[in-house]
Protein backbone atom coordinates (compact mmCIF):
# COMPACT_ATOMS: atom_id res chain seq x y z
CA UNK A 1 0.00 0.00 0.00
CA UNK A 2 1.64 3.31 -0.77
CA UNK A 3 1.53 5.71 1.79
CA UNK A 4 0.33 9.24 1.96
CA UNK A 5 2.83 11.82 1.86
CA UNK A 6 2.10 12.98 5.42
CA UNK A 7 2.36 9.65 6.47
CA UNK A 8 6.36 9.43 5.04
CA UNK A 9 6.79 13.09 6.43
CA UNK A 10 5.69 11.83 10.22
CA UNK A 11 7.86 8.53 9.46
CA UNK A 12 11.32 10.69 8.44
CA UNK A 13 10.28 12.99 11.37
CA UNK A 14 10.26 10.61 14.00
CA UNK A 15 13.49 8.46 12.29
CA UNK A 16 15.77 11.61 12.91
CA UNK A 17 14.36 12.02 16.34
CA UNK A 18 15.15 8.44 16.65
CA UNK A 19 19.00 8.80 15.73
CA UNK A 20 19.29 12.11 17.09
CA UNK A 21 18.21 10.69 20.57
CA UNK A 22 19.66 7.42 19.99
CA UNK A 23 23.26 8.99 19.60
CA UNK A 24 22.89 10.91 22.34
CA UNK A 25 22.24 7.87 24.61
CA UNK A 26 25.16 6.31 23.30
CA UNK A 27 27.35 9.43 24.26
CA UNK A 28 26.30 10.14 27.25
CA UNK A 29 26.64 6.49 28.21
CA UNK A 30 29.88 6.22 26.37
CA UNK A 31 28.34 2.47 25.70
CA UNK A 32 25.85 1.42 23.13
CA UNK A 33 25.54 -0.29 19.20
CA UNK A 34 25.14 3.15 17.53
CA UNK A 35 26.19 1.42 13.95
CA UNK A 36 22.97 -1.35 14.34
CA UNK A 37 21.12 1.37 15.95
CA UNK A 38 21.28 3.15 12.38
CA UNK A 39 20.60 0.97 10.11
CA UNK A 40 17.86 -0.48 12.32
CA UNK A 41 16.26 2.83 13.15
CA UNK A 42 14.22 3.84 9.85
CA UNK A 43 12.46 0.23 10.39
CA UNK A 44 11.16 0.90 13.67
CA UNK A 45 10.12 4.16 12.62
CA UNK A 46 8.05 2.75 9.65
CA UNK A 47 6.73 -0.20 12.09
CA UNK A 48 5.71 2.28 15.14
CA UNK A 49 4.49 5.62 12.90
CA UNK A 50 2.95 3.64 10.13
CA UNK A 51 2.15 -0.11 10.72
CA UNK A 52 1.82 -1.47 13.76
CA UNK A 53 -1.30 -1.44 15.82
CA UNK A 54 -0.91 -0.36 19.79
CA UNK A 55 -1.94 1.81 22.31
CA UNK A 56 1.41 2.87 24.82
CA UNK A 57 -0.82 3.54 27.48
CA UNK A 58 -2.11 -0.28 27.31
CA UNK A 59 1.04 -2.27 26.45
CA UNK A 60 -0.60 -5.32 27.82
CA UNK A 61 -3.43 -5.09 24.98
CA UNK A 62 -3.82 -8.37 23.93
CA UNK A 63 -4.56 -7.15 20.61
CA UNK A 64 -1.95 -5.59 20.22
CA UNK A 65 0.41 -6.09 17.21
CA UNK A 66 3.90 -7.53 18.81
CA UNK A 67 7.18 -6.16 17.91
CA UNK A 68 9.96 -8.26 18.76
CA UNK A 69 13.48 -6.84 18.76
CA UNK A 70 15.06 -10.03 18.18
CA UNK A 71 18.66 -7.82 17.85
CA UNK A 72 18.65 -6.73 21.34
CA UNK A 73 22.17 -4.93 21.29
CA UNK A 74 20.42 -2.12 19.09
CA UNK A 75 18.68 -0.74 22.09
CA UNK A 76 19.25 3.07 21.08
CA UNK A 77 17.21 2.39 18.06
CA UNK A 78 14.40 0.31 20.34
CA UNK A 79 13.81 2.60 23.12
CA UNK A 80 13.95 5.93 21.31
CA UNK A 81 11.27 4.43 19.16
CA UNK A 82 9.25 3.06 22.17
CA UNK A 83 9.73 7.06 23.81
CA UNK A 84 8.66 8.27 20.82
CA UNK A 85 5.75 6.21 20.56
CA UNK A 86 4.33 7.04 23.89
CA UNK A 87 5.73 4.12 25.89
CA UNK A 88 7.44 5.83 28.70
CA UNK A 89 8.50 9.44 29.68
CA UNK A 90 11.82 10.79 27.44
CA UNK A 91 13.46 11.56 31.14
CA UNK A 92 13.69 7.86 31.41
CA UNK A 93 16.39 8.52 28.15
CA UNK A 94 19.22 9.86 30.00
CA UNK A 95 19.21 6.99 32.28
CA UNK A 96 20.61 4.37 29.55
CA UNK A 97 22.87 2.03 31.13
CA UNK A 98 23.08 3.59 34.57
CA UNK A 99 23.35 1.36 37.77
CA UNK A 100 19.82 0.09 38.40
CA UNK A 101 18.39 2.05 34.99
CA UNK A 102 15.36 0.29 33.78
CA UNK A 103 17.25 1.29 30.49
CA UNK A 104 19.25 -2.02 30.34
CA UNK A 105 21.49 -2.29 27.59
CA UNK A 106 19.66 -5.02 26.57
CA UNK A 107 15.79 -4.91 26.95
CA UNK A 108 13.94 -6.49 30.08
CA UNK A 109 9.93 -6.81 29.13
CA UNK A 110 10.14 -6.71 33.10
CA UNK A 111 11.34 -2.79 32.87
CA UNK A 112 10.47 -1.46 29.98
CA UNK A 113 6.61 -1.14 28.83
CA UNK A 114 6.10 -1.88 25.07
CA UNK A 115 9.14 -4.18 25.05
CA UNK A 116 7.80 -8.07 24.33
CA UNK A 117 10.28 -10.40 25.20
CA UNK A 118 13.77 -10.04 26.66
CA UNK A 119 16.70 -10.58 23.62
CA UNK A 120 20.53 -9.45 24.16
CA UNK A 121 21.96 -13.45 23.22
CA UNK A 122 21.12 -13.21 19.57
CA UNK A 123 18.57 -15.95 17.78
CA UNK A 124 16.64 -15.70 20.13
CA UNK A 125 13.30 -13.28 18.85
CA UNK A 126 12.69 -15.08 15.86
CA UNK A 127 11.67 -18.60 18.09
CA UNK A 128 9.48 -16.46 20.50
CA UNK A 129 7.84 -14.38 17.71
CA UNK A 130 6.90 -17.77 16.11
CA UNK A 131 4.91 -19.01 19.46
CA UNK A 132 3.26 -15.44 19.40
CA UNK A 133 1.96 -15.63 15.99
CA UNK A 134 0.96 -19.38 16.85
CA UNK A 135 -0.69 -18.30 19.92
CA UNK A 136 -2.65 -15.93 17.27
CA UNK A 137 -3.28 -18.22 14.69
CA UNK A 138 -5.03 -20.98 17.73
CA UNK A 139 -7.24 -18.23 18.78
CA UNK A 140 -8.23 -16.69 15.76
CA UNK A 141 -6.67 -13.25 16.63
CA UNK A 142 -6.26 -10.50 14.39
CA UNK A 143 -2.66 -9.26 15.42
CA UNK A 144 0.46 -9.50 13.31
CA UNK A 145 3.94 -10.24 14.74
CA UNK A 146 6.98 -8.68 13.38
CA UNK A 147 10.31 -9.42 14.02
CA UNK A 148 13.78 -7.98 13.32
CA UNK A 149 17.30 -10.00 13.45
CA UNK A 150 20.49 -8.43 12.02
CA UNK A 151 21.63 -10.42 9.01
CA UNK A 152 24.87 -11.71 11.00
CA UNK A 153 22.39 -12.63 13.74
CA UNK A 154 20.93 -15.13 11.17
CA UNK A 155 23.99 -17.20 11.62
CA UNK A 156 22.31 -18.40 15.25
CA UNK A 157 20.66 -22.09 14.01
CA UNK A 158 17.30 -21.07 16.25
CA UNK A 159 16.52 -18.79 13.20
CA UNK A 160 16.33 -21.92 11.42
CA UNK A 161 14.17 -24.14 13.68
CA UNK A 162 11.57 -21.13 13.91
CA UNK A 163 12.02 -20.66 9.78
CA UNK A 164 11.06 -24.40 9.28
CA UNK A 165 8.07 -24.38 11.63
CA UNK A 166 6.88 -20.80 10.36
CA UNK A 167 6.68 -22.07 6.87
CA UNK A 168 5.34 -25.24 7.65
CA UNK A 169 2.32 -23.77 10.20
CA UNK A 170 2.00 -20.84 7.43
CA UNK A 171 1.92 -18.39 9.74
CA UNK A 172 0.87 -15.50 7.33
CA UNK A 173 0.33 -13.23 10.60
CA UNK A 174 4.32 -13.48 11.13
CA UNK A 175 6.62 -11.21 9.58
CA UNK A 176 10.60 -11.59 9.82
CA UNK A 177 12.76 -8.65 9.08
CA UNK A 178 16.25 -8.98 8.33
CA UNK A 179 18.82 -5.86 8.92
CA UNK A 180 20.91 -6.73 6.13
CA UNK A 181 23.52 -4.17 6.55
CA UNK A 182 26.39 -6.65 5.73
CA UNK A 183 28.03 -6.03 8.57
CA UNK A 184 28.40 -8.18 11.97
CA UNK A 185 30.41 -7.35 14.94
CA UNK A 186 33.91 -7.79 13.46
CA UNK A 187 33.75 -7.99 9.81
CA UNK A 188 31.33 -8.77 6.77
CA UNK A 189 29.34 -10.93 6.37
CA UNK A 190 30.76 -11.85 3.17
CA UNK A 191 33.71 -13.14 4.46
CA UNK A 192 32.51 -14.99 7.91
CA UNK A 193 29.51 -17.35 6.30
CA UNK A 194 28.54 -15.53 3.16
CA UNK A 195 24.77 -15.71 3.69
CA UNK A 196 23.75 -14.72 -0.02
CA UNK A 197 21.52 -15.64 -1.39
CA UNK A 198 18.77 -15.18 1.87
CA UNK A 199 15.94 -14.58 -0.63
CA UNK A 200 15.87 -18.16 -2.05
CA UNK A 201 16.92 -19.89 1.29
CA UNK A 202 13.79 -18.50 3.26
CA UNK A 203 11.75 -18.64 -0.08
CA UNK A 204 13.03 -22.74 -0.22
CA UNK A 205 11.49 -22.54 3.68
CA UNK A 206 8.04 -21.55 2.08
CA UNK A 207 8.00 -17.76 3.04
CA UNK A 208 6.47 -14.82 0.66
CA UNK A 209 10.14 -12.81 0.47
CA UNK A 210 10.33 -9.30 -0.32
CA UNK A 211 13.87 -7.27 -1.08
CA UNK A 212 13.76 -3.50 0.22
CA UNK A 213 16.21 -0.55 0.29
CA UNK A 214 15.88 -0.70 4.48
CA UNK A 215 16.04 3.27 4.20
CA UNK A 216 13.39 4.19 1.63
CA UNK A 217 10.73 4.66 4.37
CA UNK A 218 7.83 4.75 1.16
CA UNK A 219 9.12 1.18 0.26
CA UNK A 220 9.02 -0.14 3.52
CA UNK A 221 5.62 1.02 4.82
CA UNK A 222 4.43 -0.49 1.04
CA UNK A 223 5.71 -3.86 1.80
CA UNK A 224 4.86 -3.89 5.78
CA UNK A 225 1.56 -2.17 5.81
CA UNK A 226 0.27 -4.97 3.57
CA UNK A 227 -2.81 -7.32 4.85
CA UNK A 228 -1.55 -10.60 5.62
CA UNK A 229 -5.04 -11.89 5.27
CA UNK A 230 -4.79 -14.87 2.20
CA UNK A 231 -0.83 -14.72 2.08
CA UNK A 232 -1.11 -18.11 3.12
CA UNK A 233 2.83 -17.82 4.10
CA UNK A 234 4.91 -15.83 6.53
CA UNK A 235 6.56 -12.62 4.95
CA UNK A 236 10.17 -12.56 5.19
CA UNK A 237 11.54 -8.73 4.24
CA UNK A 238 15.31 -8.29 3.37
CA UNK A 239 15.70 -4.94 4.18
CA UNK A 240 19.58 -3.93 2.46
CA UNK A 241 20.75 -1.14 5.06
CA UNK A 242 23.91 0.65 5.72
CA UNK A 243 25.76 0.55 9.02
CA UNK A 244 25.83 3.49 10.69
CA UNK A 245 23.50 5.08 8.42
CA UNK A 246 23.23 9.31 8.61
CA UNK A 247 26.39 9.70 9.72
CA UNK A 248 29.20 10.18 7.25
CA UNK A 249 32.25 8.77 9.33
CA UNK A 250 30.04 5.69 10.32
CA UNK A 251 28.79 4.56 7.50
CA UNK A 252 29.78 0.83 6.21
CA UNK A 253 32.59 1.11 9.17
CA UNK A 254 32.15 -1.96 11.25
CA UNK A 255 34.13 -0.85 13.66
CA UNK A 256 30.98 1.58 14.74
CA UNK A 257 29.50 -1.59 15.67
CA UNK A 258 29.97 -0.60 19.59
CA UNK A 259 32.29 1.96 18.87
CA UNK A 260 31.47 5.34 21.18
CA UNK A 261 31.76 8.46 19.85
CA UNK A 262 33.76 11.52 21.51
CA UNK A 263 32.31 15.21 21.96
CA UNK A 264 34.02 16.23 18.41
CA UNK A 265 32.37 12.80 17.14
CA UNK A 266 28.97 13.64 18.69
CA UNK A 267 28.94 17.27 17.49
CA UNK A 268 29.70 16.96 13.82
CA UNK A 269 26.76 13.54 13.93
CA UNK A 270 24.64 15.90 15.35
CA UNK A 271 25.20 18.86 12.78
CA UNK A 272 24.41 16.13 9.92
CA UNK A 273 21.72 14.34 11.50
CA UNK A 274 19.18 17.25 10.43
CA UNK B 1 15.51 -45.82 23.83
CA UNK B 2 15.21 -47.46 26.66
CA UNK B 3 11.37 -49.14 26.87
CA UNK B 4 9.09 -49.40 29.89
CA UNK B 5 9.30 -52.52 31.98
CA UNK B 6 6.48 -54.15 33.62
CA UNK B 7 5.57 -52.15 36.91
CA UNK B 8 5.71 -54.38 39.86
CA UNK B 9 2.28 -54.41 42.03
CA UNK B 10 2.07 -51.07 44.49
CA UNK B 11 4.20 -49.29 42.17
CA UNK B 12 3.09 -46.22 39.32
CA UNK B 13 4.04 -44.45 36.51
CA UNK B 14 3.86 -40.41 37.53
CA UNK B 15 3.68 -39.64 33.86
CA UNK B 16 0.42 -41.17 34.02
CA UNK B 17 -0.94 -38.82 36.80
CA UNK B 18 0.85 -36.10 34.97
CA UNK B 19 -1.26 -36.61 31.45
CA UNK B 20 -4.42 -37.25 33.51
CA UNK B 21 -4.40 -34.15 35.13
CA UNK B 22 -3.11 -32.29 32.01
CA UNK B 23 -6.12 -33.66 30.15
CA UNK B 24 -8.45 -32.52 32.99
CA UNK B 25 -7.20 -29.33 33.12
CA UNK B 26 -7.48 -28.40 29.33
CA UNK B 27 -10.56 -29.65 28.83
CA UNK B 28 -11.40 -26.91 31.49
CA UNK B 29 -9.27 -24.47 30.59
CA UNK B 30 -8.52 -23.66 26.83
CA UNK B 31 -5.38 -21.40 27.29
CA UNK B 32 -3.64 -24.70 28.43
CA UNK B 33 -1.91 -25.99 25.57
CA UNK B 34 1.46 -28.45 24.95
CA UNK B 35 4.60 -28.04 22.97
CA UNK B 36 7.03 -30.59 22.39
CA UNK B 37 10.05 -31.53 20.05
CA UNK B 38 8.79 -35.12 18.70
CA UNK B 39 8.30 -36.40 21.95
CA UNK B 40 4.69 -36.65 22.01
CA UNK B 41 4.53 -40.44 22.91
CA UNK B 42 7.56 -40.42 25.47
CA UNK B 43 5.38 -37.24 27.26
CA UNK B 44 2.41 -39.64 27.27
CA UNK B 45 0.72 -36.76 25.03
CA UNK B 46 -0.83 -39.26 22.97
CA UNK B 47 -4.52 -38.52 24.65
CA UNK B 48 -4.20 -35.18 24.75
CA UNK B 49 -3.35 -34.90 21.13
CA UNK B 50 -6.24 -36.79 20.15
CA UNK B 51 -8.61 -34.41 22.42
CA UNK B 52 -7.22 -31.61 21.67
CA UNK B 53 -5.23 -31.95 18.49
CA UNK B 54 -4.57 -28.16 17.56
CA UNK B 55 -3.30 -27.31 21.14
CA UNK B 56 -0.49 -29.89 20.94
CA UNK B 57 2.16 -27.67 19.19
CA UNK B 58 4.96 -30.30 17.87
CA UNK B 59 8.25 -27.89 16.64
CA UNK B 60 10.18 -31.08 15.88
CA UNK B 61 13.19 -32.25 16.81
CA UNK B 62 14.28 -28.24 17.60
CA UNK B 63 14.59 -27.46 21.32
CA UNK B 64 15.55 -23.81 21.70
CA UNK B 65 12.72 -23.07 19.08
CA UNK B 66 10.16 -25.16 21.84
CA UNK B 67 11.77 -23.32 24.52
CA UNK B 68 11.17 -19.86 22.32
CA UNK B 69 7.95 -20.77 20.92
CA UNK B 70 6.69 -21.41 24.56
CA UNK B 71 8.06 -17.94 25.98
CA UNK B 72 5.81 -16.75 22.68
CA UNK B 73 2.93 -18.69 23.25
CA UNK B 74 2.44 -17.53 26.61
CA UNK B 75 3.22 -13.30 25.48
CA UNK B 76 -0.20 -14.64 23.12
CA UNK B 77 -2.08 -15.16 26.62
CA UNK B 78 -1.92 -19.45 26.15
CA UNK B 79 -1.12 -21.28 29.52
CA UNK B 80 2.03 -23.64 27.61
CA UNK B 81 3.54 -26.88 29.21
CA UNK B 82 6.99 -27.62 27.04
CA UNK B 83 6.99 -31.37 27.45
CA UNK B 84 10.31 -32.96 26.79
CA UNK B 85 13.18 -35.60 27.67
CA UNK B 86 14.84 -33.45 30.60
CA UNK B 87 18.51 -33.77 29.24
CA UNK B 88 17.55 -32.11 26.15
CA UNK B 89 14.89 -29.57 27.39
CA UNK B 90 17.66 -28.11 30.08
CA UNK B 91 20.61 -28.77 28.25
CA UNK B 92 20.26 -28.40 24.19
CA UNK B 93 17.80 -25.21 25.44
CA UNK B 94 19.56 -23.40 28.72
CA UNK B 95 20.12 -20.26 27.32
CA UNK B 96 16.40 -20.06 26.24
CA UNK B 97 15.65 -21.23 29.41
CA UNK B 98 17.58 -18.53 31.12
CA UNK B 99 16.45 -15.20 29.06
CA UNK B 100 13.40 -16.10 27.19
CA UNK B 101 11.62 -18.19 30.48
CA UNK B 102 13.51 -17.04 33.30
CA UNK B 103 14.48 -13.50 32.96
CA UNK B 104 11.66 -12.56 31.14
CA UNK B 105 9.47 -14.30 33.34
CA UNK B 106 6.81 -15.36 31.24
CA UNK B 107 4.40 -17.95 32.38
CA UNK B 108 5.53 -21.18 31.24
CA UNK B 109 5.52 -24.66 32.22
CA UNK B 110 8.54 -26.74 31.51
CA UNK B 111 8.09 -30.28 31.92
CA UNK B 112 11.33 -32.44 32.04
CA UNK B 113 10.44 -35.90 31.27
CA UNK B 114 12.55 -39.08 32.15
CA UNK B 115 14.74 -36.96 34.36
CA UNK B 116 17.76 -38.83 36.37
CA UNK B 117 19.19 -41.32 34.95
CA UNK B 118 16.12 -42.75 33.32
CA UNK B 119 17.35 -43.17 30.18
CA UNK B 120 20.52 -45.37 32.28
CA UNK B 121 21.85 -47.19 29.72
CA UNK B 122 21.46 -44.70 27.03
CA UNK B 123 24.45 -43.31 28.61
CA UNK B 124 25.86 -40.17 29.82
CA UNK B 125 24.27 -37.57 26.88
CA UNK B 126 20.83 -39.10 28.12
CA UNK B 127 20.82 -38.75 31.53
CA UNK B 128 19.70 -35.53 33.47
CA UNK B 129 21.20 -35.14 36.44
CA UNK B 130 22.82 -31.65 35.88
CA UNK B 131 19.15 -29.62 35.83
CA UNK B 132 18.96 -28.87 39.71
CA UNK B 133 22.47 -27.09 39.30
CA UNK B 134 21.78 -25.30 36.33
CA UNK B 135 18.79 -24.54 36.83
CA UNK B 136 18.75 -23.16 40.54
CA UNK B 137 20.31 -19.70 40.04
CA UNK B 138 17.94 -19.32 37.52
CA UNK B 139 16.29 -17.81 40.68
CA UNK B 140 12.53 -16.76 38.94
CA UNK B 141 12.23 -20.87 38.16
CA UNK B 142 9.96 -23.14 40.41
CA UNK B 143 11.75 -25.93 40.78
CA UNK B 144 10.01 -29.29 41.45
CA UNK B 145 10.56 -32.64 41.79
CA UNK B 146 7.46 -35.02 42.82
CA UNK B 147 8.18 -37.95 44.99
CA UNK B 148 4.81 -39.95 43.72
CA UNK B 149 1.78 -40.20 41.58
CA UNK B 150 -0.32 -38.18 43.59
CA UNK B 151 2.14 -35.43 44.24
CA UNK B 152 2.97 -35.60 40.39
CA UNK B 153 -0.65 -34.48 40.12
CA UNK B 154 -0.90 -31.63 42.48
CA UNK B 155 2.51 -29.96 41.11
CA UNK B 156 0.69 -30.16 37.76
CA UNK B 157 -2.58 -28.56 39.10
CA UNK B 158 -0.59 -25.62 41.03
CA UNK B 159 1.66 -25.07 37.89
CA UNK B 160 -1.10 -24.36 35.91
CA UNK B 161 -2.56 -22.00 38.63
CA UNK B 162 0.47 -20.45 39.33
CA UNK B 163 1.87 -17.13 37.38
CA UNK B 164 5.14 -17.67 36.53
CA UNK B 165 7.71 -20.17 35.24
CA UNK B 166 7.52 -23.79 36.65
CA UNK B 167 10.22 -26.88 36.24
CA UNK B 168 8.57 -29.70 36.98
CA UNK B 169 11.27 -32.95 37.12
CA UNK B 170 9.33 -35.93 36.28
CA UNK B 171 10.41 -39.25 36.47
CA UNK B 172 9.19 -42.83 34.36
CA UNK B 173 10.59 -44.44 37.62
CA UNK B 174 7.87 -46.27 38.58
CA UNK B 175 6.91 -45.59 42.80
CA UNK B 176 4.95 -46.25 45.04
CA UNK B 177 2.47 -43.64 46.94
CA UNK B 178 4.04 -42.24 50.21
CA UNK B 179 2.02 -43.46 53.37
CA UNK B 180 1.16 -40.08 54.43
CA UNK B 181 -2.02 -39.49 56.19
CA UNK B 182 -3.86 -36.18 54.86
CA UNK B 183 -1.27 -35.00 52.47
CA UNK B 184 -1.79 -31.39 51.11
CA UNK B 185 0.91 -30.20 48.63
CA UNK B 186 2.70 -26.83 49.20
CA UNK B 187 4.85 -26.00 46.61
CA UNK B 188 8.25 -24.46 48.67
CA UNK B 189 7.38 -26.37 51.94
CA UNK B 190 9.04 -29.51 52.69
CA UNK B 191 6.79 -32.38 53.22
CA UNK B 192 7.26 -34.65 56.84
CA UNK B 193 7.54 -37.92 56.06
CA UNK B 194 9.03 -39.41 59.50
CA UNK B 195 9.40 -37.80 62.78
CA UNK B 196 12.70 -37.94 63.97
CA UNK B 197 15.46 -35.84 65.95
CA UNK B 198 18.74 -38.26 65.67
CA UNK B 199 19.52 -37.25 61.90
CA UNK B 200 17.73 -36.09 58.94
CA UNK B 201 17.15 -37.41 55.69
CA UNK B 202 16.14 -34.61 53.04
CA UNK B 203 15.37 -36.30 49.75
CA UNK B 204 13.43 -35.71 46.33
CA UNK B 205 11.24 -37.02 43.52
CA UNK B 206 12.09 -40.83 43.43
CA UNK B 207 14.28 -41.23 46.54
CA UNK B 208 12.09 -39.78 49.03
CA UNK B 209 10.29 -43.57 49.31
CA UNK B 210 13.76 -44.97 49.68
CA UNK B 211 14.59 -42.44 52.80
CA UNK B 212 11.44 -43.45 54.50
CA UNK B 213 12.19 -47.19 53.89
CA UNK B 214 15.67 -46.83 55.36
CA UNK B 215 14.38 -44.30 58.03
CA UNK B 216 11.45 -47.49 59.23
CA UNK B 217 14.92 -49.96 59.03
CA UNK B 218 16.99 -47.93 61.60
CA UNK B 219 14.36 -47.27 63.43
CA UNK B 220 14.45 -50.91 64.38
CA UNK B 221 17.91 -50.72 65.08
CA UNK B 222 16.87 -47.96 67.80
CA UNK B 223 17.80 -44.64 65.64
CA UNK B 224 15.32 -41.77 65.59
CA UNK B 225 15.46 -40.40 61.66
CA UNK B 226 13.38 -37.58 60.61
CA UNK B 227 12.66 -37.77 56.63
CA UNK B 228 11.60 -34.99 54.65
CA UNK B 229 10.01 -34.40 51.34
CA UNK B 230 11.86 -31.63 49.30
CA UNK B 231 9.53 -31.68 46.24
CA UNK B 232 10.77 -27.88 45.52
CA UNK B 233 14.42 -27.38 45.33
CA UNK B 234 13.81 -24.15 44.28
CA UNK B 235 12.89 -21.95 46.36
CA UNK B 236 14.76 -24.13 49.09
CA UNK B 237 12.13 -24.68 52.49
CA UNK B 238 15.13 -23.09 54.24
CA UNK B 239 12.93 -23.00 57.78
CA UNK B 240 12.58 -26.75 57.39
CA UNK B 241 16.41 -27.41 56.54
CA UNK B 242 17.83 -24.69 59.40
CA UNK B 243 15.71 -26.87 61.73
CA UNK B 244 16.83 -29.85 60.85
CA UNK B 245 19.99 -28.44 61.44
CA UNK B 246 19.51 -27.19 65.08
CA UNK B 247 16.81 -29.85 65.72
CA UNK B 248 19.07 -33.46 64.35
CA UNK B 249 22.25 -32.15 64.15
CA UNK B 250 23.13 -34.13 61.01
CA UNK B 251 21.60 -33.89 57.67
CA UNK B 252 21.98 -36.53 54.65
CA UNK B 253 20.59 -35.28 51.46
CA UNK B 254 19.53 -37.78 48.66
CA UNK B 255 18.77 -37.10 44.74
CA UNK B 256 18.74 -38.62 41.66
CA UNK B 257 20.73 -35.74 40.23
CA UNK B 258 24.57 -34.73 40.70
CA UNK B 259 26.06 -33.94 43.93
CA UNK B 260 27.15 -30.53 42.73
CA UNK B 261 24.90 -27.85 42.83
CA UNK B 262 21.79 -29.65 43.50
CA UNK B 263 19.29 -30.66 46.46
CA UNK B 264 22.84 -31.59 48.23
CA UNK B 265 24.33 -28.38 47.33
CA UNK B 266 21.29 -25.88 48.29
CA UNK B 267 21.16 -27.48 51.45
CA UNK B 268 24.77 -27.56 51.84
CA UNK B 269 25.31 -23.90 50.69
CA UNK B 270 22.44 -22.77 53.41
CA UNK B 271 23.66 -25.14 56.53
CA UNK B 272 27.69 -24.25 56.09
CA UNK B 273 26.38 -20.34 56.41
CA UNK B 274 23.84 -20.40 59.08
CA UNK B 275 23.95 -23.52 60.86
CA UNK B 276 27.18 -25.44 60.13
CA UNK B 277 26.30 -29.22 60.63
CA UNK B 278 27.95 -32.62 59.07
CA UNK B 279 26.05 -33.12 55.77
CA UNK B 280 26.46 -35.96 53.58
CA UNK B 281 25.58 -36.23 49.97
CA UNK B 282 24.09 -39.05 47.88
CA UNK B 283 23.54 -38.52 44.40
CA UNK B 284 26.12 -39.36 41.13
CA UNK B 285 29.73 -37.50 41.66
CA UNK B 286 29.65 -37.03 37.78
CA UNK B 287 29.27 -38.78 34.50
CA UNK B 288 28.02 -42.33 35.80
CA UNK B 289 28.61 -45.08 33.43
CA UNK B 290 26.01 -47.39 31.02
CA UNK B 291 23.63 -49.36 33.48
CA UNK B 292 19.93 -49.86 34.10
CA UNK B 293 18.19 -47.13 36.33
CA UNK B 294 18.21 -50.15 38.84
CA UNK B 295 21.48 -50.65 38.95
CA UNK B 296 23.11 -47.15 39.01
CA UNK B 297 20.59 -46.45 42.01
CA UNK B 298 22.42 -49.82 44.04
CA UNK B 299 25.66 -48.25 42.66
CA UNK B 300 25.58 -44.70 44.24
CA UNK B 301 23.79 -45.64 46.77
CA UNK B 302 20.13 -44.32 45.87
CA UNK B 303 18.84 -47.17 48.00
CA UNK B 304 18.01 -48.47 51.72
CA UNK B 305 21.24 -49.73 51.98
CA UNK B 306 23.11 -46.84 50.78
CA UNK B 307 21.10 -44.35 52.55
CA UNK B 308 21.21 -46.19 55.81
CA UNK B 309 25.29 -45.99 55.50
CA UNK B 310 25.22 -42.84 54.65
CA UNK B 311 23.20 -41.96 57.93
CA UNK B 312 25.52 -43.75 59.80
CA UNK B 313 28.34 -42.03 58.14
CA UNK B 314 27.35 -38.53 59.36
CA UNK B 315 26.53 -39.66 62.84
CA UNK B 316 30.30 -41.03 63.15
CA UNK B 317 31.35 -37.36 61.72
CA UNK B 318 28.97 -35.84 64.53
CA UNK B 319 30.98 -38.03 66.99
CA UNK B 320 34.59 -36.59 66.04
Amino acid sequence: MTPKPETVDLIREKALWMRRTAFSMVHKAQLGHPGGDFSAIDILATLYFGVLRYDAKRPDWADRDRFVMSKGHATGALYSALCAAGYFPESWLATYMQPRAMLNGHPNRNYVPGVETNTGPLGHGFPVATGIAIAGQLTGADYRTFVLTGDGEQQEGSNWEAAMTAGFRKLENLTLIIDRNRLQQGQSTDVTTGMDPMDEKYRAFGFEVAVVDGHDLGALYDVLSQSPKGRGKPLCVIANTVKGKGVSFMENQAKWHHAVPDDAQFAQAMKELV
Amino acid sequence: MAHDGPIKVGLQDCRNAWVETLEALAAEDERIVAVVNDSTGSSKLGGFQKKFPDRLINVGIAEQLMVGVGAGLANGGRIPFVSAASCFLTGRSLEQVKADVAYANFNVKLVGQSSGVAYGELGATHHSIEDFAWLRPLTNITVIAPADAWETAEAVKWAAAHQGPVYLRLSRMPVPDLDIPGRAFTPGKAELVRSGSDVTVIACGTTVHLAAEAADALADKGLSVRVLNMATINPLDEKAVLAAARETGAIVTVEEASVRGGLGGAVAELTSGECPVPVERLGFPGFVPTGSTEWLFEEFGLSVAGISAAVRKVLERVKR
